[in-house]
């Protein structure tokens, strides 16, 4: 009796109790932060990545001229620059590097290391995602192009160790907000170069053990599809502000496993939330869900050389068809904006012009002007998405409000995997694609250059000269409120031709733990790990 | 010397099926649409020709399946695109021992269970006791695995606490989605186990030793056990690849890092390599645990032998 | 007793597919299998030809997860009743559910037709042609056995994700090849029998012994495992589509509703529960089937 039956009990009853303590609560007590993270990195080398995951990971572990404030995204917080100064036209920008900002290594950061990492990322050979954001930099584009040969004439030198000099191709007022992009970190040539040519593809340079870093932390491990831990870094310059003892950036897709995770209490924070779970953390005022407003827009992209989409009056129609409130009300639910612009209006002072509504008459009015007697005139078309149950909800939601309202029976919804899906858009074979843009700095330029003829980003074919010459004109202003004015008056033309039809503004939905202090809400959503406590509240 | 002809068979037979695939998928996947250099934001022309040079795929198809397969005898898989600073090599590394370990435990999961369970109905058939669990086994079979994985999470991981809901490190949540696993096949063995038992138990041969006064536990382990498991042994082999294509399904649904989860983000991020590296990985496991699968059963079976 | 001399009939005995059905009739619980099965293909392919089923496209955002029974209005004024409740998009649950069988069904029979034609063929050849010829069919069969055919299905779902044929023929090519050695099996016993010499000693060719008179008389195990192999190309239609490569939206299919549930599960039990049933059942009655079948062709197997 004893051994057949009370010993495997007793073992059982050790077991059971065994786990009592939540990892959560013990990463907690231990300084250690548990974030899911989206996705599975694409690379840890700033000039490989564009995805906002891989950038969590990235402000980690680098850091550039200027950081991120922990509460106002209009604030910037001086990183390795202690200060700097521009000219009047806001052309010519000096940044002074502090003195005793270090490697993970211990090797000083100085400006040359800036310089390097510039002139890697522009380098043709680099492919870098990212290599437009230092189009700012003069001739950062003939370089990158190939049509400049010699690093020496782009506008970034090094003077003397600790003094930087940029000098721009247009005025930007607002470029110390640009220098916070991952784009811009810095990187440690010698550790580059020790593991093959500056711009080799491949190398061992980014594994735990080489990568050298000049962040708050530095890296420790990587499990492809697993996670990516980093610990504290002790050469870095404000290491004594730093609570955190180390991160772990778990790579979790599915977002249910995520959830799942998080009400288990084996992460901090979760990435997303899945939309059918939003309602019971907010009917049940759960403070650990947090909604918060995103520098993003979601859209369809027209494409205006063909049919129908081609006819400005029937994207009117379609645009003025949605019925917005819906979709944040009953689809998305997590507190989205209906955007009546496609910039979203932001602390920095620009407003949008109000133009899209949603109005059935009128989108019925546009419809008939573009010529279709009926709905069931208009020839057949595809919304085309990326295999996604969020894009797939918001799609048949619109398919359904275009029948609905303009009485279209030919929409169908085509759903195509993530590379198709690229190729499509890229090739223009499409008529109604769904398109979301995050800004990538504070400002309205990073939502409306794009919109230029032949930029890279547009894809939908569009042209306008009035828009371009407005967006050109407003380059060369330095005074704010001018060129706010001047991007307001260009946006009203985007919004008169709509090759893109505005949906929402995001909001980053998101679980944290409450042991978590200093995560503000922000704008960009990039947060300052450095200032990141955890301390344990009572549950 | 029948014996090693047969082995010499197998293994010939073996080898040029891995050929096959391994020829095969290469083709196959640098065939389909996009590219692994395709991404949100759009590459000018040029710098794509430069990575495509990088990468050695701007040559003809054959030339660079030759240039493949001499690395590939040399043991080198390549560099992925999608993980970039990692070889093929070092992905599999990591992956590999995380799918065999959720695939052996649940193998052993399903052995453990499915065995006793058949032969415990085949003892008491006809009975409630047989019924019932053959009942059992049957919705085993039905439900698919990403049913019954998320109600087991739930269930053992969230309300109990007894395991871990997710992640790898420092988290036992691969033995919950081994054990979910293991249960589906579970229920096949014993539903096999039970047929092939009492198809055995029915012989004169067995019933001349209970005559004889053999106790009936005896005469299953020494008589008919040996008759009785050629069914399930010759189940395990394409058991196995069922077993990876539900390790792919575990590891999504648990977030564990095996080589399913590789496999399954290199086929979208058209991570050529990796895509064959795994496909490779996949194919030796198959091949290799047929080929032991077979040499068990021509052991168990001289039959099998000399049919060849 | 003499018999005809002007006709070579032979005499008709009992055929065996009558002995056959007289001891399926006998098992209840396969006979209720089969009208179940029956039941269900009636009502997916029949129904929605009445006006009793609401359209599952129809999208209500503002009427999302409902219960069952539930009747509500929409922001139109419009009262809409739905039998099993809704999902997060308003769409009727049932509707869905019947709509989305249509899709499985068809996957499950086209599918195991695929691997039936490809199955029997082969098998029938191989065996009756016999010596090397067979040896090397089988051998080939036996390299294929061991190739890892979920990958290449992955593979290719992944890259072509919009065409329901190529899912037709990917699982059906993963099913074909126990066919092709069940059939080959039954050929190689049936080869030596009288009637095999007598229809060659008649002049009959190759293909038609092989077409008329082999292949008629492997019916039996065809049938038992056709039953069985409809389940299991459903199931791997489901695995597809919770990895995302199935059935695309916005069409449905049982495996991409179970999928749809089991992710929502916490807040939306009924969106698991019912498809899940509905699938679970139907899988049930055919495995129920198969087995009855099984019994009633080949008395001597273990009977219970």
């Amino acid at each position: 009796m004893l051994r057949r039956v009370y010993l495997p009990l007793a073992l059982f009853a050790v077991l059971v109790g065994c786990r009592t303590e939540r990892k959560v609560d013990v990463a907690t007590r231990d300084g250690i932060l548990l974030l899911g993270n989206g996705g599975e990195p694409r690379a840890l080398d700033p000039h490989l990545v564009s995805a906002v995951g891989d950038a969590n990971i990235l402000r980690a572990l680098f850091e550039g001229l200027v950081t991120n404030h922990p509460s106002d995204d209009t604030i910037h917080e001086p990183g390795v620059a202690e200060r700097w100064e521009s000219n009047p036209e806001a052309t010519e920008w000096t940044f002074y590097l502090r003195r005793d900002a270090r490697w993970s290594n211990g090797d000083p950061v100085t400006a040359h290391d800036f310089v390097y990492a510039f002139s890697r990322i522009l380098d043709p050979g680099m492919a870098s995602p990212y290599a437009t954001m230092l189009y700012f930099l003069k001739n950062g584009e003939a370089y990158n192009s190939g049509k400049l040969k010699d690093f020496g004439g782009v506008g970034a030198k090094a003077v003397g160790d600790y003094e930087l000099h940029c000098s721009l191709a247009y005025p930007a007022p607002y470029f110390p907000d640009v220098v916070k992009h991952t784009s811009w970190l810095p990187v440690h040539q010698a550790t580059i170069e020790k593991f093959g040519a500056k711009t080799a593809p491949f190398t061992d340079w980014q594994k735990p053990g080489n990568l050298v870093s000049n962040g708050a932390f530095q890296l420790e491990s990587w499990r492809i599809n697993a996670s990516v831990k980093v610990v504290r870094n002790p050469y870095y310059w404000d290491a004594k502000n730093v609570s955190l003892r180390g991160i772990n950036f778990y790579a979790i897709d599915n977002v249910f496993t995520e959830e799942a995770a998080f009400r288990n209490g084996l992460i901090h924070y979760t990435y997303s939330v899945p939309q059918n779970l939003i309602p019971r953390y907010r009917d049940s005022h759960d403070p650990r869900l947090r909604s918060e407003t995103y520098a993003g827009v979601y859209f369809f992209r027209c494409n205006v050389t063909r049919a129908p989409t081609d006819n400005a009056d029937f994207r009117r129609a379609l645009a003025y068809a949605i019925d917005q409130q819906v979709i944040v009300d009953y689809v998305t639910m997590g507190g989205q904006v209906p955007a009546f612009a496609f910039t979203p209006p932001s602390e920095a002072g620009y407003q949008p012009p109000s133009v899209i509504a949603y109005d059935p008459d009128k989108a019925r009015e546009y419809l008939k002007k573009a010529g279709y007697e009926k709905g069931s005139d208009v020839p057949e078309f595809a919304i085309i998405i990326n295999t996604s149950e969020a894009h797939q909800s918001i799609a048949v939601a619109i398919q359904d409000m275009w029948k609905k309202t303009l009485g279209i029976t030919k929409v169908k919804i085509e759903n195509q995997e993530w590379k198709v899906f690229q190729q499509t858009v890229q090739d223009l074979n499409y008529s109604v694609s769904r398109a979301g843009w995050i800004a990538d700095y504070v400002d309205p330029t990073t939502f409306l250059n794009m919109w230029v003829t032949g930029d890279s980003n547009n894809e939908t074919g569009w042209s306008n000269a009035t828009y371009d010459g407005l967006i050109r004109e407003s380059a060369q202003l330095a005074d704010p409120a001018a060129r706010y004015a001047k991007l307001r008056e260009a946006e009203a033309v985007l919004l008169d031709e709509l090759p893109v039809l505005p949906v929402y503004w995001y909001t980053r939905v998101y679980l944290l733990s409450p042991d978590v202090q200093g995560w503000d809400p922000l704008l960009l959503d990039n947060h300052p790990y450095k200032h990141i406590r955890l301390e344990s509240v009572g549950r | 010397m029948d014996t090693a002809r047969y082995i010499a068979s197998r293994l010939g037979q073996s080898l040029i099926a891995l050929f096959c695939i391994i020829a095969v998928t290469f083709f196959l996947v640098r065939l389909a649409p996009g590219g692994p250099f395709l991404d949100e934001k759009k590459i000018p022309e040029h710098l794509l020709e430069n990575m495509n040079r990088a990468y050695g795929l701007d040559k003809p198809l054959p030339i660079q399946f030759v240039r493949y397969f001499g690395n590939l005898l040399r043991g080198d898989l390549g560099p992925s695109t999608g993980n970039k600073g990692y070889s093929v090599n070092e992905v599999i590394a990591q992956g590999l021992p995380v799918s065999l370990g959720i695939g052996f435990v649940g193998l052993a999961v399903a052995l453990a269970l499915g065995i006793p369970i058949g032969v415990f109905a085949a003892a008491n058939r006809n009975t409630w006791i047989d019924h019932g669990l053959m009942a059992l086994a049957l919705l085993g079979i039905c439900l698919p695995t990403f049913v019954i994985a998320p109600l087991l999470a739930d269930l053992l991981a969230i309300r109990l606490g007894w395991f871990d809901v997710a992640l790898w490190e420092g988290s036992n949540a691969w033995l919950l989605g081994a054990i979910t696993l293991g249960l589906f096949y579970a229920a096949y063995i014993a539903r096999l186990t039970r047929a092939s038992m009492l198809d055995v138990l029915n012989q004169d041969f067995i019933r001349t030793a209970r005559a004889k006064g053999v106790s009936f536990l005896g005469v299953l382990f020494h008589h008919a056990f040996r008759g009785g498991i050629g069914p399930v042994v010759s189940f395990l082999g394409p058991a196995l690849a069922g077993l990876i294509s539900g390790a792919f399904v575990i590891e999504t649904i648990f977030g564990l890092p095996g080589l399913g989860q590789h496999f399954i983000k290199a086929a979208t991020n058209r991570d050529y390599l990796l895509i064959n590296g795994t496909v490779t990985v996949f194919a030796v496991l198959i091949l290799f645990m047929n080929f032991v699968v077979d040499l068990v059963q021509a052991w168990l079976d001289p039959r099998v032998r000399a049919r060849g | 007793m003499a018999r005809s001399s002007s006709t070579t009939e032979l005499i008709q005995g009992s055929s065996l597919g009558r002995d056959a059905w007289r001891r399926l009739r006998k098992n209840w619980l396969a006979m209720a299998s089969l009208g179940f099965f029956v039941f269900i293909v009636l009502v997916c392919y029949l129904v929605p030809l009445l006006p009793v089923v609401p359209d599952p496209d129809r999208t209500l955002p503002e009427l999302q997860s409902l219960p069952a029974g539930a009747t509500a209005t929409s922001r139109e004024g419009e009262s809409v009743f739905y039998l099993l409740g809704s999902d997060p998009l308003g769409r009727d649950i049932f509707s869905r559910i019947i709509y989305g069988g249509r899709i499985s069904l068809m996957v499950g029979f086209i599918a195991t037709a695929v691997s039936l034609s490809i199955g029997v063929v082969y098998g029938a050849t191989a065996g009756y042609l016999g010596g090397r010829i067979d040896a090397f069919m089988m051998r080939f069969v036996d390299i294929l056995y061991a190739l890892p055919f979920m990958i290449i299905v992955i593979i290719l779902t992944t890259f072509f994700n919009n065409s329901l044929w190529l899912l037709f023929v990917c699982i059906g090519a993963v099913e074909w090849l126990t066919m092709a050695r069940i059939v080959r099996g039954q050929v190689l016993s049936l080869k030596n029998q009288e009637f095999v010499d007598a229809a060659r000693s008649l002049g009959l060719s190759q293909p038609r012994i092989i077409f008329r008179h082999l292949i008629p008389n492997t019916l039996g195990p065809v049938i038992v495992y056709t039953t069985l192999t409809v389940p299991a190309v459903m199931r791997l239609e489901a695995i597809l589509s919770f990895l995302g490569l199935g059935v695309q939206p916005p069409s449905a299919s049982w495996g991409s509703l179970i999928k749809e549930g089991a992710d929502r599960m916490a807040s939306d039990p009924g969106l698991l529960i019912y498809p899940a049933v509905v699938f679970g059942l139907t899988l049930f009655s055919l495995n129920f089937l198969g087995d009855g079948l099984r019994d009633a062709l080949d008395p001597k197997g273990s009977k219970d």
